[in-house]
């Protein structure tokens, strides 16, 4: 039996062939043409079929005169007959093979390595939902003793007691806050005019333009800045701790500093939980104003609104019931970021793959939190009548 | 003549290891490991890539809790310890990790600094000398100021020794010293071993499977063998080459033998 592929005849003579013959209870197996692993590679569907057809053969063993040339194609072709081999337990004996491909094929065949990988059990439909029920109870107990580790580490940091860097702390402090200060700038800017031009196209129907500033001044202040910021942060600073965290963990970093006896979590953690808590309300007022000045853009550049009736018109609109429950909800945001990003960065993986996972895991994480504190926060809002 | 370095020293502890049974999950590492290092001491953990040896030395650093079995250190036991008296002997040990493991936010000096603050009541001016001295040590005079990223992997491995010596440890750990490294950085590194053992009396143990490592440091040696999982020789590297039972261990101190002749 040949298995090539109906080419020409001077190439048909070149194209790797198998051809299969039974030798008393014997299959022997010929090899011929040049193997060549950019054309064509024979499949063991044949061969398994000739171990299956009785009388089935005790043994299989090969001829190789045939064989003009080969590479790893005749190796990957060889392993998959030694495995059909294996499963029905038939000897195979390698004396008819080319000497370079019976040592490659001895060698691919030694005792593998053993490894840890534990096979993930397949078991019944049941049995799987029972399998990521026990792994979701895990990540949660994994997340709640992030947590306390955390908060014992945040009490040393309280009582004076944590060991970290303030140097460490300066830099965390201008990464989170001053150096997103653009992006936050132009995001907010942007977003304050989104809402105007929003607010605009409905309000404009009852010739009520002016209440633009009141959509405007009070979206941005009570929600809008705090969230726009909180997910700007989860994109540079929630990605950029598990990033750091994770190659420090690859590194072996992390272990070093047990081995010194400084915990992990004082020493990177903390400082960087500080940092964005520190930084959030900061952001966040900061992004209230551009906010604004995006919906003050809007109304009197296009909504042909007095410069003097808009301002007044927010001042009137926004207060302190709006403005604080905002910055608190931006601390809260930035701390689950935090939290997000360096949870991840201490439970990366080994290898640099596993670092890029943890950034995106972070950052996704971080959003989602982010944006079911924010449900939360609507509803307890309304609940008391904030 | 007296050396007089060390002597004032406490001498350190004995490390014994009893029936120690090592394993992630289910997955067993490596079982039944008995052995006992000497004060003063090289003792090479030695074996096949991926055998255990790391897992050995976290075990020994009380990073990873044994399955089965215990660890002595003088004879009080370490795995039964409370966390603070843990805490405690982390003060005696020091560690150099397979890459250097130096902290990258941090200068070299800076990096050696950190544990003398951390366990020392020295003023900032005189830890920077303890710092430069440590890394004068190690032939780094002068890079005080250099990030890790701005050093070869030969001298960030070196680094990585002056900041395990920072507090004069008793025991210094040793991950892979020559991985990564060309003949002569890898050479250096064990004469510093040799070097600081003759000087001050400390009690090293080495992961690695550079022959030519262990035979120019070891004084004893323990061969982790990955098919039996369990230790299949314990001694002097050169008894084991040329007198152990196991076909393994003799092939394992011999291999490369044949070419070089
Ligand atoms: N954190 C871990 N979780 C599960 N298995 C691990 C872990 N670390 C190492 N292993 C496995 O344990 C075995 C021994 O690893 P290791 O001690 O690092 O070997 P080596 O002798 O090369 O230092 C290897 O098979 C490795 O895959
Ligand atoms: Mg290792």
């Amino acid at each position: 039996m040949s298995s090539g592929r109906g080419a020409g005849a001077a190439q048909a003579q070149d194209i790797a062939k198998v051809s299969l013959q039974r030798d008393g209870d014997q299959l022997v197996v010929g090899l011929a043409g040049t193997w060549q692993i950019s054309a064509h590679l024979p499949g063991t569907t044949a061969v398994e079929a000739a171990l299956e057809s009785p009388p089935a053969p005790t043994g299989i063993e090969f001829d190789s005169q045939g064989i003009e040339g080969w590479d790893s194609s005749v190796l990957t072709f060889l392993m998959g007959v030694e495995d059909a081999a294996d499963e029905r337990s038939i000897p195979v004996d390698h004396a008819g093979l080319p000497d370079g491909v019976r040592r490659l094929v001895e060698l691919a065949r030694a005792v593998p390595e053993r490894g840890t990988r534990t096979e993930e059990p397949k078991g019944s439909p049941l049995a799987r939902v029972g399998g990521v029920g026990l792994k979701i109870y895990d990540g949660a107990v994994g997340e709640l003793e992030f947590l306390g580790e955390v908060a014992r580490a945040f009490g040393a940091f309280l009582r004076g007691k944590a060991r970290y860097r303030k140097s460490d702390l300066r830099l965390l402090i201008q990464q989170a806050g001053a150096d997103a200060l653009g992006i936050a700038s132009l995001v907010s800017l942007l977003f304050g005019l989104i809402l105007a031009f929003v607010g605009a196209v409905q309000l404009q129907q009852f010739g009520a333009a002016i209440y633009v500033a009141d959509l405007v001044g009070v979206g941005m202040v009570r929600d809008m800045a705090a969230f726009m910021t909180a997910i700007i942060v989860a994109g540079r600073s929630g990605a950029a701790y598990a990033a750091q965290i994770g190659t420090m963990r690859v590194t072996e970093e992390i272990d070093a500093l047990r081995t010194t006896g400084i915990s992990p979590m004082e020493f990177l953690v903390v400082p960087r939980v500080v940092a964005l808590v520190l930084m959030m309300p900061l952001l966040t007022v900061y992004a209230d104003l551009m906010g604004i000045l995006g919906g003050y853009v809007v109304g009197v550049g296009i909504l042909d609104l007095t410069p003097r009736a808009y301002i007044q018109q927010t001042i009137n609109a926004v207060n302190m019931t709006h403005f604080f429950p905002g910055v608190i909800k931006g601390t809260i945001y930035g701390l689950l970021v935090a939290l997000a990003g360096c949870k991840q960065g201490m439970a990366a993986g080994n290898s640099a793959s596993a670092v890029g996972d943890a950034a995106t895991r972070a950052v996704v994480n971080g959003v989602v939190a982010i944006i079911v504190a924010c449900g939360v926060a609507q509803v307890i809002s309304y609940v008391f009548g904030i | 003549m007296t050396e007089t370095t060390a002597a004032s020293a406490p001498p350190t502890d004995q490390i014994s290891v009893r029936n120690l049974t090592m394993a992630y999950g289910d997955f067993v590492v490596m079982r039944d490991l008995s052995f006992d290092v000497s004060p003063g001491e090289v003792f090479v953990i030695m074996g096949g890539s991926g055998c255990g040896k790391s897992t050995l030395m976290r075990h020994l650093l009380g990073m990873i809790e044994p399955a089965t079995g215990e660890i002595f250190y003088g004879g009080e036991s370490f795995t039964s310890a409370s966390r603070e008296v843990r805490e405690s002997y982390l003060r005696r040990f020091g560690v150099l990790f397979q890459g250097g493991a130096l902290w990258s936010s941090m200068t070299l000096a800076e990096n050696i600094a950190l544990p003398l603050e951390e366990y020392t009541g020295l003023g900032a001016a005189e830890i920077r000398d303890v710092a430069s001295l440590k890394l004068a040590l190690v032939g780094l005079r002068g890079f005080e100021d250099y990030y890790p990223s701005e050093i070869s992997g030969g001298m960030r491995k070196r680094a990585g020794l002056a900041r395990a010596m920072a507090l004069d440890p008793e025991i210094l750990f040793v991950d892979e010293p020559s991985a990564g490294l060309d003949p002569i950085s890898s050479r250096l590194l064990d004469d510093l071993i040799l070097e600081l053992r003759e000087s001050l009396g400390t009690t090293f143990v080495v992961v690695t499977h550079e022959l030519a490592s262990i035979f120019a440091i070891a004084s004893k040696a323990i061969f982790l063998d990955t098919v039996t999982r369990t230790a299949t020789a314990i001694g002097p590297p050169i008894d084991l080459r040329d007198h152990s039972q196991d076909p393994a261990v003799r092939a394992f101190l011999r291999r490369g033998e044949e070419e070089h002749e």
